[in-house]
Formats: structure tokens, C-alpha cells, sequence
């Protein structure tokens, strides 16, 4: 054999071997004990399309985090005042990104300035107009604050809903930040869907407040809520037939879900019910000591999320740092409490702005149908060309069964997603595929005709329609590539195995097809081909 | 085995007049379609709302859905079978601005379920797309579009007319359009037609015939195959797009060959007119076009019946895209070589003729 010929054998031997090596595992499920050791072992992904599962963007609504932090920084800054023995009228957030506070005397906006660039270095002091003869002054969060927070939120969700996730127990999720303020969570073959949303959705922002008992709800109701309380409601009954409880609470929560160590569901032996228990930390220990303590007969409400799950009287002073959750919960409900309140609560409310779900077997049924239409297509072609062009029909066939393979083993290799327009693709490319043979067969055609000799011909049509060929497939690759950087999920999909067969067709077409023509005319010295 | 004889000779440039006729009518009745019903019919991906797919293991009917879906006020969503004949399938479109998307999904089951029974509805698929994320989306498809455009204008007009530095010239001035078209703030789709003016004008101004042929013609193809789409009321989604992205690559692909052999013609048979040339060119490649076309089809149509639902506008996109592109290759492409000097080619053209039958 020639040598160049050898080399070229070697090379698509390689080739070939290395594919067989990656798309082994996708294919055969017992794989002998060494082959992870040395050999790649993962299989080709397949999308939530296929698998069937949940593909969600939810948004953080950062500027709620911000919002936050500036209700605590007025928290903050009220104790810094009264240290300094700074007096004022008022002091409240104002806007998205400031703070409004209201002197007595002129003087001491000098004493808030100093104040603020001590302690407050993230804040800059304006002094506004005059409030009724009153000096105002504005606390203003700095832009490169509110972008730290903002990008804390994020990292923050990410990390409790993966907690989340985790302890739901879902296979392979993919969670992760997109964008500013965005964050992907894809589920793969998650079953009850309408659960998940629930338990990524939920703030599960836990707090205990006092019930006011020296003002009334009714009046509060009439409009003139007391400084420092706020109205909060409980909701009574089955879904669709409920009703509102309102409490007059103290605005201020004595105690948050940040101090729970640990959240559990239990059964209540004398109703047969399940309920949360909750247990402190040694500071929300101490704190619950004594709140429950100061406020004997009081009640305190405890509220998830703004609403009011119940508010018990404080019977008596309780140490040890443990409380409850009672409700009329099902099991499943208690179970999700839990979860949620372990994982901890959102730095931020999250929206869901983008919800796919593809059931298991619609799943199942696209990849079913996907195969059939793959099978029966490629076995026409395959059947056609055959037929139209006799052996070296039959030579383009195996070029388009190894190119299958190429395709297999390109999605493995690059660990890419096999969707169900990703399906469609590889369908795509066994009618492409062949068309860089059927180009080079008609070149060889029109040789053959001119009267040269076979190898005089192959030469010649390799030759002269390379270019051509090249110049076909490179337009498709350019859309293809586009797409892949442009598309999401299922067109990604479409785009990778687009991209993978395109090359893997120029290389079966060019080099392989090539080769054996080659081998039987110069090796075996046919006289005639069979085209 | 052939299918066309090595020896045809259609007089395809002859009848190019009927193709301008045919091209020109589908053109103008893709745009009646869209303009009549106020654009192009967008899918959820774009339009934002609620898609949700629900098999039932008993026949039910449009009207019995509506029924329940009017229990919780959702009576105007459009309401379309899908899938198989023998299948109970349904697509439900919940498209109600008002109202917050998300927990929509749940609330349709619910109705469904008291309508006919928990055991009888299987949601299959929900799609539910915010309208954040539906601008985001419709955003990305134009990008992925124009980009697609720029890079095939800058490949074609370098690689046909060997004019690399005409290339560079021509992707400098479609950069400066798009910086204007940035700056000024306009939408995206803006920016697709400038960039499309741009690169006709510039084509046309630079002589770059070849180019200007390919472009018109992938645009052709994508107009008509958006036609059919207007036609049978299907929605234009994310895998659509792509679909369309595919169809420009096949035709530039169809229409490439056809190039190719012009190019060879011209340079082998010097001084020859330009009308011969390309008959000769396009009836050389007419059994390669035919080919591919055919095993193209053969996948396309498989997939088109056996691919299921989900892909079926997908493969019907493809389809019509694989048809009109491989027709657009002969009928629309080369011809437009011919408007260059077009009267000079037609006194030629008629001596061709002559010529050829002396032959």
C-alpha cells in the first residue's frame, strides 16, 4: 500500500475508534468495571424536552433587598441618633434609595454629617428644603451599595434555593444566576410541578410581632393606623372560601427565621396533625426568653411572609429556644414549611418570569417519534441512494452511518444537550449529509463521461467540487453557529447537532469516501466504478 | 440510474419572466396575508402568555373546553386540537394582559379537572412566558438574524467575487449602519432593514452581482416560507426562527452550487454570452439540485408525519423552505445576473438562442 495512502487509512482509523470510545457509553448501560477508570463514561445529555422535567427563570426583585436593607439602616441610624442625643421628628425610608430625616435644630445637621460619614460610609447627606420650618435632611445609598446588595440578593437566592432544592431531593437541577438580576432552575424529570414552584417561590421570611393591645384593629382599620404598627391579616378556611383575619400588629419583628437553627415536621399526638417545630440559636434563644418574658398575657403573632399564621398568648416566660407552627397543614404542606424555613428565607421576593414544563411522557413520546421519523428517513435515503448510484451509492451510505456516529460522539465529547429540534437536526443533516457526495459523485459522473479514467475522474471530481462543497456547508455553519450563540434550550440543541454534522459530513464525504475509492483503484486496480 | 439526462437544455433564463410572475405574486400575497392580519402571528415566546398542551382520556370537544375554561373567566383562549387525529389533544393559549401569568397553568388544570375529571386531563407541556422575557426573546431572534445576515453577506461577497477588501468594506459600512441605528434608539428591527438597504445598495453600487443574487434570494425564500406560515395560521416561536436561520443557510447552499458552475463557466468558455452561460450552468447542476432536494425532502417529509406535534411547524417551515429554496436557486438567483446590463443580455440572449439551434 502506498504510504500516503497508510497514513490516511490511520488517520480516519483513529478517527473512527475515538468516536466509537465516547459514544459507547450512551449506547450500552453495563459498561465493564475498568472502562470509567481510563475511559470518558458520560452519556449524551438529553433536554427537558426529552426528559421531561421544568425549565424556570425566576426574577429577584432586587430592589425590594434594597429596600430592606434601608428599613434597617433607619433601624440602625435611630440608635446612632439617640446615642449622640440628636433629636428629630421623623426619620423614615422615603424613596427607592434614600432616607428622609427631620431635625429640630439646624445645628445638628452638621453632627448627621459627621455621623454619617463615620458610620454610614455608604451614605451620602443632602440637605433638602425646609419640612413646616423643620431642617430636612436626605441619607442617599451610594449607586455602588445598591449594586452590591443588589448582586448579594442574587448569589443569596441562588444559594437558598439550591438548599431548597437539595432537600426536595431532585436529580441533576441546574441552578444558576442569569444575568443582573435572574436566575435559570431547570428540574429534570420533576413530577409534581406545581410543588416546586411553591417552594422556590415562597420569600419564607419568618418573624414574630407583637400584637398591639392598647389599640384597637377596628379603629386601625378606619384608616388611622397607630405610628409604628401596621395591619396584617390571617386567612381562615379551604381555598376559595376563605376569610381575612386582620391583627394590628407592632411593625418592628422581635424575632426572624435568621435565628433558626433547625425546622421539623411532627405530629401533634392529641389531634393527629402535623406542625413545624422550630429551634433557636443560643442569641434567638435568649431573645425569645426574653420577649416572652416582657410580654406576659400578650399576644405574639407569628408571620410567614406577611401573613399571619397565628398569634398565641404568651402564657409565660419560655427558655430552651423552641416554638412551633400549627396550621391545618397536610403532611405535604408541613413537609415544604420546613424545607423552606431550614433552607432560609430570600434575601428578596422572586417572580417567575418564564415557566417550560414538559411531562415525562410527552417527553417519551417525542423521542419515540423523533427515532421512528430518523429511522425511517435515513433508511429512504439510504435505500435511494443505493439505487441511484449503485456502489458508490452504497459507499455514501456508510459515510452517513459514520457520520451518525460522529454526531453521537461530538454531543458526548463536548458534554452538549441533545434536544428535540436537536433531533430534528441530525435529521436534517442525513439529507445534507449526502449532498457532499451526491455533488462529488456528479463531478465524477461528468468525468467518467468526458471519457477519463477512473482514477483520472475521482481525482478530478474530488477536486473540482471541493471547493463547492466547502463553500455549501460553510453558509449552513454560519447559521448554525449564529443560532448557537443567539438560542436557548431546544434551538441551542438544534444548532449543536447542526454544527457537529455539518463537520462530521464534510470529514466522512472529503476524507473517508475519498479514501476508499483510493484503495480500490490504485490498490486493487478496478478498472471501472461503479457510479 | 439518472434522473435528468446529462444532455438537458431547459431554457431556464427564457423562463425567467414566469418566475419573476410566480415569485412576484407569492411576495405580494405573503405581504396582503400579514398585513391583513396585522403582522405575523407570534407564539408565546414572543407575544408572552400561557401555552398549555392537555391530552384527555375521553373525546372532548373545542366547545366543552371553552365551556370550562369560562368557569374561570379564561372563555376567550384560543383553543386549537393538535397532534394525531385519534388523540384527544388539545392546545390551550391563555393570553389575558390584565392578569399575573405565573399560577395561570394551575388555575386552567384545576377547571379542566373539575370539568371532566382529575383522572381524565393530563397536562402535557406548559409554556408560560413573561413579557420581560417575551422582549428578551424577540430581542435575541433579530440579533440572531441580523447577525446571520452579516456574516453571510461578508462570506458571500468575499468568497463569489474574490473581492475579500470589497468584504471588509462591505461589513465596515453594515457596522457603521448599525452604530447609527443604535444610537439613534431604534428597535432591532430597524436595524434588520437598514442593514438589509445596506447591503442591497451597497451590492448594486459595488457590482457585486453574485452577492445581490444570493441575498434577494434568501430573502425571497424567507418571505414565502413567513407566507405559508401566514397561511395556515401557525405561530412563529423560538425553534421557527431557527428554522428560518436553516432555511437561509439551505438556500445560499442551493444557490452557491449554481454560482460555482457559473463562475467556472465563465472563466472556460470566455466570450460567450452571459444568458448561455448560465442556462448551461444551471442545467449542468440540475440533477445535483434535483438530488439534494429530493433527500432533503425525503427527511423533511418524515419528519413532517412522524415527528409528532411539538415539531411538526418545524418541519413544515423546513419544507416549504427546502421547495422554495432549491426553486429560488434556478428561477430567482441567476436570472438576476441577468439585471445588471439587462437589455445589452437580452440582444445576446436571442442570438443564443439562434445559435443553439444551429447546433
Amino acid at each position: 500500500m502506498s504510504k500516503k495512502l497508510k497514513w490516511r487509512g490511520l488517520i480516519v482509523l483513529v478517527v473512527l475508534v475515538i468516536a466509537l470510545i465516547y459514544l459507547l457509553p450512551s449506547l450500552s448501560t453495563t459498561l465493564p468495571a475498568w472502562w470509567p477508570n481510563i475511559l470518558p463514561e458520560d452519556k449524551i445529555h438529553l433536554g427537558l424536552d426529552l426528559k421531561g422535567g421544568m425549565h424556570l427563570i425566576l426574577e429577584v426583585q432586587v430592589q425590594k433587598a434594597v429596600e430592606s436593607h434601608l428599613e434597617r439602616m433607619v433601624e440602625d441610624i435611630k440608635q446612632s441618633l439617640r446615642k449622640a442625643k440628636i433629636r428629630y421628628q421623623e426619620l423614615k425610608r422615603s424613596g427607592p434609595d434614600r432616607i428622609e430625616l427631620i431635625l429640630l435644630r439646624r445645628e445638628d445637621i452638621k453632627a448627621v454629617e459627621e455621623m454619617a460619614s463615620d458610620t454610614f460610609s455608604d451614605m451620602s447627606v443632602e440637605i433638602g428644603s425646609l419640612s413646616e420650618g423643620l431642617p430636612r435632611v436626605e441619607l442617599i445609598l451610594s449607586q455602588q451599595a445598591q449594586h452590591h446588595i443588589k448582586k448579594m440578593a442574587v448569589d443569596q437566592a441562588v444559594e437558598t434555593i439550591t438548599n431548597r432544592i437539595d432537600q426536595f431531593g431532585v436529580t441533576e437541577p441546574d441552578i444558576r444566576p442569569q444575568g443582573m438580576d435572574r436566575i435559570l432552575v431547570q428540574l429534570p424529570g420533576i413530577k409534581d410541578t406545581q410543588r416546586a414552584i411553591d417552594l422556590l417561590g415562597k420569600t419564607a421570611q419568618l418573624e414574630f410581632k407583637l400584637v398591639d393591645e392598647e389599640n384597637s384593629v377596628e379603629e386601625a382599620l378606619k384608616g388611622t393606623i397607630p405610628p409604628g404598627d401596621e395591619i396584617l391579616y390571617q386567612m381562615k378556611g379551604e381555598a376559595g372560601y376563605q376569610t381575612k383575619i386582620p391583627f394590628l400588629l407592632k411593625k418592628r419583628a422581635v424575632l426572624t427565621g435568621e435565628y433558626l437553627t433547625d425546622a421539623r415536621v411532627q405530629i401533634d399526638s392529641q389531634y393527629n396533625e402535623p406542625y413545624v417545630s422550630l429551634t433557636f440559636d443560643s442569641r434567638g434563644a435568649r431573645l425569645f426568653e426574653q420577649i416572652t418574658g416582657a410580654n406576659i398575657k400578650k399576644r405574639l403573632a407569628i408571620v410567614l411572609d406577611n401573613v399571619v399564621n397565628s398569634a398565641p398568648v404568651i402564657q409565660d416566660r419560655i427558655a430552651g429556644g423552641r416554638a412551633q407552627i400549627t396550621g391545618r397543614f397536610t403532611m405535604e404542606e408541613a413537609k415544604d414549611l420546613a424545607i423552606v424555613l431550614r433552607a432560609g428565607a430570600l434575601p428578596a421576593p422572586v417572580k417567575i418570569i418564564e415557566e417550560r414544563t414538559v411531562g415525562p411522557s410527552l417527553g417519551k413520546d417525542s423521542i419515540d417519534k423523533g427515532l421512528k421519523a430518523t429511522l425511517i428517513g435515513g433508511l429512504i435515503v439510504i435505500l435511494f441512494m443505493a439505487f441511484y448510484y449503485k456502489f458508490a451509492g452504497i459507499l455514501a451510505d456508510l459515510a452517513l452511518l459514520l457520520n451518525m456516529v460522529l454526531i453521537g460522539a461530538g454531543l458526548a465529547f463536548f458534554g452538549a444537550t441533545l434536544t428535540l429540534p436537536g433531533i430534528a437536526g441530525v435529521i436534517l443533516i442525513i439529507g445534507m449529509a449526502v449532498d457532499a457526495n451526491v455533488l462529488i459523485f456528479e463531478r465524477i459522473r461528468e468525468e467518467l463521461r468526458l471519457g477519463k479514467t477512473p482514477r483520472a475522474a475521482v481525482d478530478g471530481g474530488y477536486s473540482k467540487a471541493l471547493s463547492t462543497v466547502l463553500d455549501a456547508n460553510i453558509t449552513t455553519l454560519i447559521a448554525a453557529l449564529v443560532l448557537f450563540q443567539f438560542g436557548t434550550g431546544p434551538v441551542k440543541g438544534f444548532a449543536v447537532t447542526l454544527s457537529i454534522g455539518i463537520i462530521a459530513s464534510l470529514f466522512t464525504a472529503i476524507v473517508i469516501t475519498r479514501l476508499i475509492f483510493d484503495y480500490l483503484i490504485i490498490e486493487r486496480g478496478w478498472r471501472k466504478i461503479s457510479i | 440510474m439518472e434522473f435528468i439526462k446529462p444532455d438537458i437544455h431547459i431554457n431556464f433564463v427564457g423562463l425567467r419572466k414566469i418566475g419573476y410572475l410566480v415569485s412576484g405574486a407569492l411576495i405580494a400575497i405573503t405581504f396582503v396575508l400579514l398585513i391583513a392580519r396585522g403582522g405575523p402571528n407570534y407564539g408565546v415566546d414572543f407575544a408572552g402568555g400561557v401555552l398549555i398542551q392537555v391530552r384527555f382520556n375521553q373525546q372532548v370537544t373545542t366547545h366543552e373546553i371553552r365551556d370550562a375554561l369560562r368557569a374561570i373567566a379564561m372563555g376567550d383562549s384560543f383553543i386549537q386540537r393538535f397532534g394525531e387525529k385519534d388523540e384527544s389533544e388539545y392546545l390551550i393559549r391563555v393570553s389575558r394582559g390584565d392578569i399575573e401569568l405565573s399560577g395561570l397553568d394551575k388555575e386552567v388544570n384545576q377547571a379542566l379537572n373539575s370539568a371532566f375529571g382529575e383522572q381524565n386531563v393530563e397536562v402535557r407541556r406548559v409554556e408560560m412566558v413573561g413579557p420581560k422575557i417575551g422582549k428578551d426573546l424577540t430581542e435575541k431572534a433579530l440579533f440572531a438574524i441580523f447577525y446571520a445576515m452579516l456574516f453571510m453577506v461578508i462570506y458571500i461577497s468575499g468568497r463569489f467575487e474574490y473581492k475579500w477588501t470589497v468584504s471588509i468594506i462591505m461589513a465596515a459600512s453594515l457596522a457603521f449602519g448599525a452604530y447609527i441605528v443604535a444610537s439613534v434608539g431604534l428597535s432591532v428591527l430597524w436595524l434588520i432593514a437598514v442593514a438589509l438597504l445596506i447591503t442591497i445598495g451597497m451590492c448594486w453600487f459595488l457590482k457585486l452581482e453574485y452577492a445581490l443574487g444570493a441575498i434577494i434570494a434568501l430573502f425571497h425564500d424567507v418571505i414565502i416560507t413567513m407566507g405559508a406560515f401566514a397561511l395556515t395560521d401557525r405561530e412563529i416561536t423560538l425553534p421557527i426562527v431557527a428554522a428560518l436561520l436553516t432555511i437561509v443557510g439551505y438556500s445560499l447552499n442551493d444557490t452557491i452550487v449554481v454560482f460555482d458552475r457559473i463562475r467556472e463557466n465563465f472563466r472556460r468558455y470566455r466570450g460567450r454570452n452571459l444568458p448561455e452561460l448560465i442556462n448551461r450552468s444551471i442545467n449542468e447542476t440540475l440533477s445535483r439540485t434535483v438530488l439534494t432536494s429530493v433527500t432533503t425532502l425525503i427527511v423533511v417529509v418524515c419528519l413532517f408525519i412522524l415527528g409528532g406535534g411539538v415539531i411538526h411547524d418545524f418541519a413544515f417551515a423546513l419544507l416549504i423552505g427546502v421547495i422554495v429554496g432549491t426553486y429560488s436557486s434556478i428561477f430567482v438567483a441567476s436570472p438576476i445576473l441577468l439585471l445588471w446590463s439587462g437589455t445589452q443580455w437580452e440582444a445576446g440572449g436571442a442570438q443564443s438562442k439562434r445559435r443553439g439551434k444551429k447546433r
